[in-house]
């Protein structure tokens, strides 16, 4: 019939569960007497001391190769790890994006020599990586970007500008597909992805203020950038397709599920003590479980398939726009929990909480494809002319 | 190997459950005809064990049958009688032939048993109703019968005569968690028609020179309508993870509730994709989507089922909620 039919329940094997246990343990101190308004910011949350400590815990590039500095261990072993970060909020931003993607790209498409020297660092929790993606006028239609490196007799030069780069500001390095041959007429044809060194002459990073105060992306500015020939990873021209493969890492995982969660918990803390019951927010909460069970099962169901190396693009899709649907639906529905009963009764510490993932809640559904362009692909993907 | 007893079954309501066939049941037409080709075929007692005469089936390999039911709008509670058929054997009891509905009962006021709204209780042959530590096999030809909303359904009532000669199974059973487990595999199943259903008239229905799929806010309608039907399946086959023939309240209660509210959304986008010819009754579509709004409403509406879940979360558990969201998804 369709892709989803063989999206069945998938156990997450013994020895990988057997993971939960230690880490919980680990974050269950490390997360002590960090406020919930804190711990709520996520993947946003940048701690680079504590990317290093998970590093030397060897739980970065848990799925890579031993031989490179990686856990050499299965998706689904990564899946627990992470589902335990995000559900006591972490702050694993600073290395979120070079272990979730940017080291299984650089390991999928690299030489030899590159994954040598960029993966055991980014296992190390030394090396943070950034996206270079979006630009001013290529947003949902990133098939016409528009910055350019032209080959020279040492490698590249590279100019143009890319617009919300997450955490540009703390990286060391980006991935950024660029026009390497043809036009914009071309499209999708004669794109690459470069690894650029952030600290190269001619690169300018300027953080952008978001709604909630915080400035998680940046804007990065290419002005002459001198790249070596290898900054290309992969092949010259194939950056789409590469590309696409990276989006079913970056749209599969427990993220696409998790963004609102410590704010639940935090709300269910208060639901839990005699003031907070009620037959309302006891619905309310079990609504939101009905929701989220199924969608953690599909998420699983899809590690299932990228760990017997599938590509699962639709199903990916299928989940995140989901699950981002409920990370939004919290704060909506907490907020209208909260603000009917009497003010005296809420702890202040629960509406910071709130107030954050309330402002913050509208860039889910825009980070990493925003709805509209997903639900386009899915419906394509099941059979839509 | 049970793929090859879900084709067979597939094959069978493909040829024989006709949509034509769906109405004049609910048109009155005697069912028993149909039953009985069922029951010669042999898949009620698909979760009967092979020494007594069935496939052995557990409740999760089940799933596939159940869902079918759903999706070939099945006028008989075959889905029901599957299950039923499990309860009798695993106690060691003759299973009748005939199907088997079941029902939540209330003692009625002249001392005997009244059923409300029991989903197939018009052209069911029996009723499998639990009352306190034991459950009652009761004959529906006995009862008085009132129609219920839903032209498959009835009221049905038994005296007390009628009750005292009713089979009796000891034993306290959760029999309404077993009917909500067998709506919600049902749902996943007229969800999924209702899909291919829609999506098949989004690529045929032309308008505007092409067909209407290729319009954004067509396609946005049908993703959404995908997502509810994937969650939904997703969250009926939550419902049937047991090893046993009985399932697990909260993970019941994750698939009625999430099955119910796949089930109003879908309805509703389905029609607004298929304009006024889907809203005829020589269409099809409104086979499916009147079942969509009856089987949400059958054995708890969703708020029902949140409830439950909410209870769990919020009275017997502390601590995350990921670890409630463990303990219904993990396998």
């Amino acid at each position: 019939m369709s892709a989803l039919d063989s999206l069945s329940l998938t156990a997450i094997p013994p020895e990988d569960e057997a993971l939960r246990g230690e880490v919980r343990e680990f974050l269950a101190r490390a997360m002590q007497g960090v406020p919930a308004h804190v711990r709520a910011k996520s993947w946003s949350g940048y701690d680079s001391a504590f990317s290093r400590e998970l590093g030397r815990k060897g739980w970065l590039g848990l799925t890579l190769p031993k031989e490179y500095g990686g856990g050499g261990r299965s998706p689904y072993a990564r899946y627990v790890m992470v589902e335990e970060f995000l559900n006591f909020g972490a702050p694993v931003g600073s290395h979120w994006i070079a272990d979730r993607q940017s080291a299984p790209l650089i390991l999928k498409y690299g030489s030899e020599a590159q994954k040598r020297f960029y993966i055991p660092p980014i296992c190390r929790g030394e090396s943070f990586f950034c996206i270079g993606m979006s630009e001013p006028n290529a947003g949902s239609d990133l098939a016409s970007v528009k910055a350019r490196a032209i080959p020279d007799a040492n490698g590249w030069i590279l100019n143009g500008q890319k617009i919300w780069t997450t955490n540009a500001h703390n990286c060391h390095y980006m991935i950024a597909l660029v026009r390497t041959s043809g036009t914009a007429e071309d499209r999708q044809k004669g794109l690459s992805q470069l690894i650029v060194d952030l600290k190269l002459p001619g690169v300018t990073v300027r953080p952008i203020r978001d709604l909630s105060g915080e400035s998680h992306f940046c804007e990065v500015f290419f002005d002459n950038v001198r790249l070596p020939a290898d900054a290309l990873i992969g092949a010259e021209g194939k950056g789409w397709e590469q590309v696409t493969a990276e989006l079913a890492f970056e749209r599969s995982g427990p993220e696409r599920l998790y963004s609102s969660i410590v704010l639940f918990d935090e709300w269910l803390a208060f639901v839990r003590t005699p003031q907070g019951r009620t037959r309302e927010a006891l619905e309310l909460a079990g609504r939101i479980v009905a929701q989220l069970a199924p969608l953690r099962a599909m998420s699983i169901a899809v590690t299932g398939k990228l760990a017997k190396g599938e590509s699962p693009i639709v199903e990916a899709a299928l989940v995140k726009d989901l699950g981002t649907g409920v990370e939004q639906l919290i704060p909506a529905a907490i907020a209208d929990d909260l603000y009917s009963r009497q003010p005296q009764d809420i702890p202040m510490e629960l509406l910071h909480t709130l107030d954050y993932v309330t402002q913050v809640a509208p860039s889910f559904s825009l980070r990493g494809g925003t709805r509209d362009i997903l639900r386009g692909m899915i419906a394509r993907g099941l059979g839509l002319r | 190997m049970d793929d090859l007893l879900t084709d067979a079954l597939r094959q069978l309501l493909a040829d024989q459950c006709t949509p034509q066939l769906v109405r004049e049941i609910e048109a009155g037409r005697p069912a028993a005809p149909f039953w009985k080709l069922l029951e010669e075929s042999g898949f009620a007692d698909a979760m009967v064990s092979e020494e007594m005469g069935g496939a052995g089936l557990s409740l999760a390999d089940a799933f596939p049958l159940l869902e079918l039911c759903g999706t070939y709008a099945v006028p008989v509670p075959l889905a029901e009688t599957i299950v039923a058929r499990a309860v009798l054997a695993q106690a060691g009891l003759e299973r009748p032939p005939g199907s088997i509905a079941l029902a939540e009962c209330a003692a009625s006021t002249q001392g005997g048993l009244r059923c409300d709204r029991v989903s197939f209780g018009r052209v069911a042959d029996w009723v499998l109703a639990a009352r306190g530590s034991e459950c009652l096999l009761l004959p529906a030809r006995e009862a008085e019968s009132t129609p219920a909303v839903f032209p498959l359904d009835a009221r049905l009532a038994w005296t007390e005569a009628g009750v005292e000669s009713a089979l009796r199974i000891p034993g306290e059973r959760d029999l309404l968690s077993l009917r909500a487990c067998v709506i919600a595999a049902q749902l996943s199943g007229a969800l999924m028609a209702v899909f291919t259903r829609t999506l098949q008239y989004a690529n045929d229905r032309n308008q505007f020179g092409r067909p209407i799929g290729k319009f954004q806010a067509i396609q946005h309608q049908l993703s959404v309508i995908s997502e509810h039907t994937f969650a939904a399946r997703t969250a009926a086959q939550i419902g049937c993870q047991s090893d046993g023939g009985m399932p697990d309240r909260l993970r019941v209660a994750v698939a009625k509730a999430r099955t119910s509210e796949a089930a109003l959304e879908v309805a509703a986008l389905s029609h607004s994709i298929h304009g006024a010819i889907g809203f005829t009754e020589e269409f099809d579509l409104q086979l499916y989507t009147r079942r969509l709004h009856a089987w949400r409403q059958a054995a708890g509406s969703e708020s029902y089922w949140h409830g439950v879940l909410g209870e769990e979360l919020v009275d017997r558990r502390s601590g995350l909620a990921l670890d409630l969201l463990r303990a219904t998804t993990d396998m």
